[in-house]
């Protein structure tokens, strides 16, 4: 018999020695996406054939610039860990694999910052 | 002749045809990937329009070309069969709906939500922009 907690039991488990986190954060990435998606494909629609101005404007009307932010945000997170699932599954030379996890890190942490500023820079631009 | 007696086989990989839940798992992760193309068509799209009102124009009049209208009709698809079938992944986590009479319900449902989604989708966009 064990005495140690469940918890303690939990901790660190895994090949990245990170436990239940990267599950737990796809989860909740895929929770904040079922609204969000929801909203950004009505909002998308509503966009079609919309000009640089008609674009801003939308920005700034409600809640849009927040919601696009957070979209764009889990969007990229999810990617991320996602693709992470898939790297580690098919690419199994440890060179190959280490190299593919930073750049498939890099590349959404690149995409998702500069969209979120291009996003701001839009909607509080002249 | 290898004695097998009554135990399973293992499947036979050419004549096997995968169960509902065996293609919707592949097709999770498929449409998955698919989606990480257009979360980057998607950053393009954001990072025209910081670039300015000429290169936001170039973007929406890319969008509007036949080929770009197939690829996100593709990507409309990919999200909603990738966003019902998570809900599907959810309700397992929560430990709901694991028997296989349920599996079998729960893979057909997704698969009638992304087509009715999809079609809602751009019936609305050709409906209200032609």
């Amino acid at each position: 018999m064990s005495l140690r907690s469940d918890l303690g039991r939990v901790r660190g488990l895994g090949s990245a020695k990170e436990g239940t986190s990267h599950w737990w954060a796809q989860r909740l990435t895929a929770v904040a996406l079922l609204p969000l998606s929801f909203w950004f494909v009505w909002s998308a629609i509503n966009l079609v054939g919309v000009d640089h101005i008609g674009f801003k404007n939308w920005l700034n009307e409600n809640a849009n610039l927040v919601l696009m932010i957070l979209f764009v945000g889990s969007l990229f997170y999810h990617m991320q860990l996602g693709l992470q699932v898939v790297i580690e599954d098919y690419v199994h030379a440890e060179i190959k694999k280490v190299t593919s996890l930073v750049l498939n890190l890099f590349v959404a942490l690149f995409f998702g910052v500069s969209s979120i500023v291009a996003l701001l820079k839009v909607a509080f631009g002249s | 002749m290898m004695n097998t007696g009554n135990r399973p086989l293992s499947p036979h990989l050419q004549v096997y045809r995968l169960p509902l839940a065996g293609i919707l798992s592949f097709a999770h992760r498929t449409t998955g990937v698919a989606l990480a193309l257009g979360a980057l068509a998607l950053a393009y799209w954001i990072n025209a329009a910081a670039y300015g009102p000429d290169a936001f124009y170039q973007a929406q009049a890319l969008m509007g070309h036949w080929f770009s209208r197939l690829l996100l009709f593709g990507w409309t698809l990919s999200l909603f069969f990738h966003l019902c079938n998570g809900i599907r992944h959810l309700f397992w986590d929560a430990g709901i709906g694991l028997e296989i009479e349920q599996v079998n319900m729960s893979g057909w449902l997704v698969l009638i939500g992304t087509i009715l989604l999809t079609l809602l989708s751009w019936l609305a966009g050709y409906g209200l922009l032609g």
